[in-house]
């Protein structure tokens, strides 16, 4: 109603005489397309036939998980000691790994929640499934600090429960914080993500009822709460969605925080910095735009979602990415000139070391993954070749992963007294099981798109121009008085 | 009484039909209504009357709940079930029951929001009348609905009817109890 009335204000004189550009915003679906369009090519994902593809992917992924499922057998069989931890590296890919998957989340995080308070529309395309990247990425995390504490049978000692021994959790560790950082993470991830689902759950419990499928109906129906899309229930939703939104977002950066936490509050030279937590933050987002990327690019092109993750979407990932990606890259600068300027002698030494030590084969691949490929990103024609995007991609996963090799490992290696130093090379059932964690990953993400509608479908309506109640047409400009409701 | 149906439920096409439609409802004094809309509709709530979600307060105390329960549980733990020197650090301190007690603040308040959600929203319903109808397939795709219910004190079958077709409703229908 407010609008009506604003938009009856003459226009100010001075308006008429200076012309200023009406930017057009950007077509958030492309070619026009209705609201049934969208229902039935998200849905038709799901109803359609199993494509070979996908029972090939399946198939392959599931063997790689494989590695993963015997290396843990073999580890519990045998003891943590099959891992290539020893003094004084005790802490090695276990925790680089936990560290890159969580960090690898964090974008779906940031899509859903963060983009959702900043009114980024283009969130909704891509949200769902960066969700669910989230979740499965937390999964992934969860095995290696949960298999390094060596008798995985009392890892519930992590939780306060009462138990015979009397003895409480050391609430003074910041190990302990972990513990309830990411579990609330999983959790509060997990619960957003049903969330959005439920009205999507509903058009899909009505399809397959109405198409004569009874039992995936009254599967869809069981998880859809009986929602029925009524206007007083999405008065609440959304003011739920919201408030999660509002929740989700210190969440998300609270989790690295203190995830950064686990080196920071500790004395090693090289982690004992400020800047970690910013730091983490940065390049769990950065790390996680490059998995979405590399996630959603595949999944446009086999599905021909391009209508609805535009090149336009493609282009803010791509920002992001190298944004972040060049506060990663400032913060590698700004961690030497600290180690210089606060002129610790065993502060310096560790950051010469990372760069010119044993290990600096890893810190030169950090640097180049993560610091120069995105800037390729500055350039239009190169966002706009999305092969070249997704290589690209790659190459921001694989820096990452460097990133926390370089950080855990190389300040281990080479801590205050030389006659403790050593060097650290992982075994081989370490190695599988790292690899396997890709395969987890890819079977749980197969079987997401196979059975769950992989874009939210109510929230793309909500954004297409024929859910606006008041009649814009498509992408037209005029869009700025919504701004304030 | 017992063939006295649920409601009536009319059909409209477009967002900006069931955005003028719900003003004329309201205004025509109707309490006991909806509208079925396939997303969320911008500024539906204000033309339908509806007044701002209760959720925020399920949420607040929620939050509220949860980190109390963290500094509780940390000083219970740690300073007075079992007290055990760690470090030279004090037994109990807000600072480092901080971290825990803001994730299970979040913790809290998340489920406090979508339980509160939930109730407020009477779902899970599984069952309902609306379900039941053979719109509800086009009202969650890309139809929006009108359904004013029977048991609104204004209700009267002939005028209701008359009132959906004046505001433009389509295929109006009588729903099954």
């Amino acid at each position: 109603m407010a609008h009506a009335a604003e938009s009856n204000y003459p226009t100010p004189a001075i308006l008429q005489e200076v012309k200023p550009a009406v930017l057009p915003r950007a077509t958030l679906v492309e070619n026009n397309r209705s609201f049934g369009w969208v229902t039935d090519k998200i849905c038709g994902i799901i109803e359609g036939k199993t494509p070979t593809w996908w029972w090939v992917c399946f198939v392959l992924a599931a063997m790689v998980a494989s590695f993963t499922i015997a290396g843990l057998i073999y580890l519990v069989a045998t003891g943590v000691g099959v891992w290539g931890h020893a003094n004084p590296v005790n802490w090695a890919w276990d925790i680089v790994n936990f560290v890159f998957w969580i960090g690898i989340g964090h974008a779906g995080t940031l899509i859903s929640a963060i983009l959702c308070l900043l009114r980024q529309k283009w969130r909704t395309s891509i949200n769902r499934a960066a969700e669910a990247m989230t979740i499965f990425a937390v999964v992934c995390a969860a095995i290696f600090p949960v298999f390094h504490v060596g008798r995985v049978w009392f890892a519930w000692y992590l939780f306060p429960i009462p138990s015979a021994n009397s003895i409480w959790q050391n609430f003074r560790s910041p190990l302990e914080w972990d513990v309830f950082a990411v579990s609330t993470y999983g959790t509060v991830s997990v619960l957003f993500w049903y969330v959005g689902l439920i009205p999507d759950l509903a058009i899909l419990r009505d399809r397959f009822t109405a198409a004569g499928n009874r039992l995936r109906g009254f599967l869809y129906g069981i998880f859809a709460m009986g929602w029925r899309g009524s206007n007083r229930h999405w008065s609440n939703y959304e003011m739920a969605y919201l408030i999660l939104a509002g929740i989700a977002t210190p969440l998300v950066l609270s989790v690295h925080t203190i995830v950064s936490f686990d080196f920071a509050v500790s004395l090693i030279p090289g982690w004992h910095t400020t800047i970690f937590p910013p730091y983490f933050v940065a390049g769990a987002i950065f790390s996680g735009f490059g998995m979405v990327l590399t996630l959603m690019l595949p999944l446009r092109a086999i599905y021909g979602l391009e209508d609805l993750i535009t090149q336009y979407h493609i282009d803010c990932m791509c920002k992001i990415t190298l944004a972040t990606g060049t506060i990663v890259g400032y913060a590698y600068g700004m961690e030497f000139f600290i180690a210089w300027y606060g002129a610790n002698p065993y502060e310096g030494f560790a950051f010469i070391n990372r760069a010119f030590g044993q290990y600096a084969w890893a810190y030169w691949i950090m640097i180049t993954c993560n610091v120069l490929t995105p800037q390729f990103f500055w350039f239009k024609s190169i966002r706009r070749n999305t092969a070249l995007v997704w290589v690209l991609s790659i190459f921001v996963n694989v820096g990452m992963w460097f990133e926390r090799f370089v950080i855990i490992v190389t300040s281990l290696a080479r801590d205050f007294v030389p006659s403790s130093w050593g060097y650290y090379s992982p075994s081989v059932v370490e190695i599988f099981t790292f690899f396997g964690t890709f395969g987890v990953f890819s079977v749980l993400f197969l079987l997401f798109i196979r059975f769950l509608p992989v874009m939210p479908m109510a929230e793309i309506k909500a954004v297409m121009p024929q859910g606006d109640p008041h009649g814009h047409p498509a992408s037209a400009s005029g869009h700025g008085n919504h701004g304030a409701h | 009484m017992a063939a006295q149906p649920y409601g009536l439920v009319a059909v409209f096409d477009t967002a900006p039909d069931i955005y003028h439609a719900a003003e004329r409802v309201r205004d025509a004094g109707y309490k006991f209504w909806d509208c079925i809309t396939p997303c969320p509709v911008h500024g539906l709530d204000r033309a339908m009357g509806v007044r701002r979600s209760r959720v925020p307060r399920i949420s607040l105390m929620g939050g509220i709940l949860g980190f109390t329960t963290g500094m509780l549980l940390i000083y219970f733990t740690d300073a007075y079930d079992y007290p055990l020197i760690v470090g030279g650090k004090p037994f109990f301190s807000p600072m480092f029951a901080f971290p825990v007690s803001y994730e299970l603040t979040i913790l809290f308040t998340a489920f406090a929001t979508i339980g509160g959600m939930f109730i407020l929203n009477g779902l899970p319903m599984h069952y309902h009348p609306v379900l039941k109808s053979n719109h509800i397939l086009r009202g969650l795709d890309d139809k929006f609905l009108v359904v004013i219910e029977a048991r609104d004190p204004k209700f009267n079958l002939n005028a209701t009817r008359a009132l959906l077709e004046n505001i433009g409703g389509k295929e109006i229908t009588e729903l099954e109890a």
